[in-house]
């Protein structure tokens, strides 16, 4: 098994640090992983990436041109990467501030209004967790019980009293992300 | 002894391996892609654990001249940078090497010339494998192409310099650098107390004062010089050469790369063998020595090679001395900063080798 | 005709006024005569030998005329990049603090090539003694202008005289170091005359003291002449410096700890 995953939003959205836990879930699971994130000033308030690759064997090359899935949160991200998911992939996307929709035939796409949801709950900052609980619905490669742990472990100390409320945004998450062709 | 098992970037993979390796001091500077180094480092203030001392410098020239200082005190020592970081040591590292000194310098390679970019390249082998700054000398280099290299040849490079009072050069890129992997990390080592005989710790009675210099104003004593510096590097042209093979048993085609390009290519022997072409890689882990014997042999057996590299092509000729005109070898990377696809890989050695 | 012999047979016990420290090697000086790098040499030798500092001692020796300064002490030595001694003098300091850690430097390599080096140890204080040597010239590459050379002094370099509109003005070193918190004692002496020698081992050996109390960097200017590099007599050079060295740089101290 291999998955070879894009995220891409904005600087400040919490788009390495979701990398972060899914690279230590796939790491609590046993896995290979690879995390390889866009770096520079342009990480400073503009875009950011980071690559994503969990697999069960040796990871060749950490930059790849194309995935099996794709998670884009903003316009420039949409604009971008969504002709880099590979035919019969997935694309997931937050609505919010998209104005041209996905728009391949030959993809599953799947929207999760986070950004929505994580005002909904009165946590701006969660949002990145919902996404991720939203990936995880479509493709459960990794336990739950190991995100957990993975979430322990990519969270300084200081802040373990946050891991409740994103194991509810993980799994809200779950619940809100819907197929949309 | 049971090995700590982390997620981390490997430029903080080589900032804690240090710490665990025993290294002394830690002399830099701050340049992007490789601050974490220092960063990490000043968090971890093992001042307070090992002892090991950790400068920030004003710049690379003085980071590398605090090396000299340490390193000529027989302390494990290192130091950390990016290309222009790089450049601005070549003074300090000719010195290094002219006093036949210990050390590890580890460059996190970004694009150039110039300020150039500061994403991922392999644009400083030359630098690196053929002296970099003036006079006749050699670093041993070596290449990770992980962050568990990244981690490991920490401890190799201090072994290797210290065996051949050498500085070593771990030449990695900015790719490497900043992803994240599994590393599974060696317990903590002590800070070795060994005196060494040539080193300068104070003049006992004992023996004769210890001057550490790169000078000799006589002709005669500067050739010798010279002389044993080869002799050293035909040594470890003998001992140290590193590689690693991937599907060569059967292979009508070899790619060579080294680091970054090598994972890549890793990907590309996969995808051409889907497409039946017998493709192999040797991976070169020492860039000096450089593995020239393995290659040549392999010159024997295939029909062709391509160096992929990050760069205009340099690596391509030392393959081209190492194959010495047996078969055709070519070149193929990309510049400013842009990793190679493997699927670009393939595409060339097609186009190449097997006209498609 | 007399057979001329060695210094050794002419020099007996009974005429002996005046010996070699025994940490000055057997080498000979390379230095010309009348200038005074060898009884700064001398003194720093003699204060080695008196405090006990052979086995703690560790110099780093510069790029200039005194490059060759490890062939003439008798202690561990580094021979440093041009420029770059107070760098590897911090490294030896902070690795091995229980060590004398010290440099020597000319004009050139301290106030020119390596001033970043300098401003940046004294700044950060680290715990080390830095003897400059300011004769105002480059002496080993054959007299051209120094950092420190006076305005319209001719050199190689400036035969017209050094014109401070497109040569720039004669860096006071000394003076900016001790604005800086990190330096501890920083004074300026001379050792043409057996009177300011005594005040030149008496601020060494100062340093040395100040050292091993951590206090943090000691500087010690030692205004000094070229004779070569002036083209002048010995004899000359020295009046020559008291006339127009001293009054830019004049003797004293210019930072003592308050004790």
């Amino acid at each position: 098994m291999t998955e070879e995953i894009l995220i891409a939003g904005f600087g400040g959205q919490g788009v390495l640090s979701m990398g972060k836990i899914m690279a230590y879930s796939g790491v609590m699971q046993d896995m290979e992983v690879s995390w390889m994130p866009s770096y520079g000033p342009e990480m400073r308030g503009g875009t950011a990436n980071v690559i994503v690759i969990i697999s069960s064997e040796r990871i060749s090359s950490p930059i790849i041109k194309h995935f099996d899935t794709a998670i884009i949160l903003n316009q420039q991200s949409m604009d971008k990467f969504e002709s880099s998911v590979k035919p019969g992939g997935i694309l997931i996307y937050d609505g919010n501030g998209i104005t041209r929709h996905p728009e391949r035939k030959d993809i599953t796409i799947y929207r999760v209004d986070a950004t929505e949801e994580a005002s909904k709950m009165n946590n701006p900052k969660i949002f990145n967790t919902i996404v991720l609980g939203g990936f995880l619905k479509v493709k459960p490669i990794i336990k739950m019980e190991n995100v957990i742990k993975g979430l322990k472990k990519s969270l300084p100390e200081r802040y373990h009293n946050l891991i409740p409320i994103n194991e509810k945004a993980i799994q809200r998450g779950t619940e809100i992300i819907k197929k949309v062709s | 002894m049971k090995k700590e098992l982390r997620l981390m970037k490997g430029n903080e993979a080589v900032a804690e391996a240090a710490i665990r390796a025993g290294v002394d001091g830690y002399f830099g500077y701050p340049i992007t892609p490789q601050t974490e180094i220092i960063e990490y480092l000043m968090e971890a203030n093992p001042a307070e654990t090992t002892g090991m001392i950790v400068l920030q410098a004003e710049s690379e020239i003085a980071a590398i001249n605090m090396v000299y200082g340490g390193a000529a005190c027989g302390k494990k020592v290192m130091t950390s940078s990016s290309s222009p970081g790089i450049s601005l040591k070549q003074e300090g590292i000719t010195y290094i090497a002219g006093a036949e000194l210990p050390c590890l310098i580890v460059n996190v390679v970004r694009g150039g010339p110039g300020l150039g970019t500061i994403q991922p390249a392999q644009s400083d082998y030359f630098q690196a494998t053929k002296g970099g700054g003036h006079g006749d000398y050699h670093l041993i280099v070596l290449a990770p192409a992980s962050v568990q290299e990244m981690a490991d040849f920490v401890d190799l490079s201090f072994e290797l310099a210290f065996k051949y009072r050498n500085p070593v050069m771990m030449l990695s890129d900015g790719a490497i650098g900043q992803m994240m992997e599994k590393v599974y990390l060696s317990p903590q080592k002590e800070r070795s107390k060994t005196i060494y005989d040539w080193a300068t710790t104070g003049k006992p009675a004992t023996r004769e004062r210890n001057i550490i210099t790169s000078l000799d104003l006589d002709p005669n004593g500067q050739e010798l010089f010279n002389l044993k510096l080869i002799a050293k590097y035909n040594l470890i042209r003998e001992n140290e050469v590193r590689y690693e093979e991937f599907q060569i048993e059967d292979a009508e085609y070899l790619l060579v790369a080294y680091g970054t390009s090598a994972r890549v290519c890793q990907k590309s022997v996969q995808l051409a063998r889907e497409e039946g072409i017998k493709l192999g890689l040797l991976r070169p882990i020492t860039l000096f020595p450089f593995p020239s014997k393995r290659i040549n042999e392999l010159a024997n057996r295939v029909k062709g090679m391509l160096s992929v590299e990050m760069s205009a092509g340099q690596m391509v000729e030392d393959v081209l001395l190492s194959v010495n005109g047996k078969v055709p070898v070519f070149h193929f990377g990309r510049m400013g900063g842009i990793v190679t696809t493997p699927e670009e890989v393939v595409e060339c050695l097609k186009s190449k080798f097997i006209g498609g | 005709m007399a057979v001329v012999t060695g210094i050794k047979e002419i020099i007996k016990p009974e005429n002996l006024v005046y010996k070699k420290t025994n940490i000055m090697t057997e080498n000979i000086l390379s230095y010309c005569p009348g200038c005074g790098h060898g009884t700064a040499h001398r003194i720093l030798a003699e204060i080695i030998e008196e405090e006990g500092l052979q086995s703690e001692a560790i110099g780093v020796s510069p790029v200039g005329c005194s490059v060759l300064l490890y062939n003439y002490l008798d202690i561990d030595w580094q021979e440093a990049a041009h420029g770059r001694a107070p760098a590897v003098a911090t490294a030896i300091k902070r690795l091995m603090p229980e060590k004398f850690v010290f440099t020597y430097q000319g004009d050139g390599d301290l106030a020119a090539i390596g001033t970043a080096e300098t401003i940046h140890a004294c700044n950060r204080g680290e715990n080390i003694m830095i003897i400059f040597i300011n004769n105002g010239i480059y002496g080993m590459t054959g007299g051209q202008m120094a950092p420190t050379t006076l305005p319209g002094m001719k050199s190689s370099t400036s035969p017209y005289g050094r014109d401070v509109k497109t040569m720039g003005n004669p860096l006071k070193m000394t003076d900016i170091v001790a604005t800086l918190p990190g330096s501890y004692y920083v004074t300026r002496q001379s050792v043409h005359t057996p009177a300011n020698v005594k005040k030149t081992k008496k601020a060494i050996r100062k340093a040395v003291r100040y050292q091993k109390l951590d206090k943090g960097t000691c500087l010690i200017e030692i205004v000094s002449n070229c004779p070569s590099g002036w083209k002048m007599t010995p004899v000359q050079s020295n009046k020559w410096m008291e006339e127009n060295m001293f009054p830019y740089y004049p003797l004293g101290d210019l930072k003592t700890p308050v004790e």
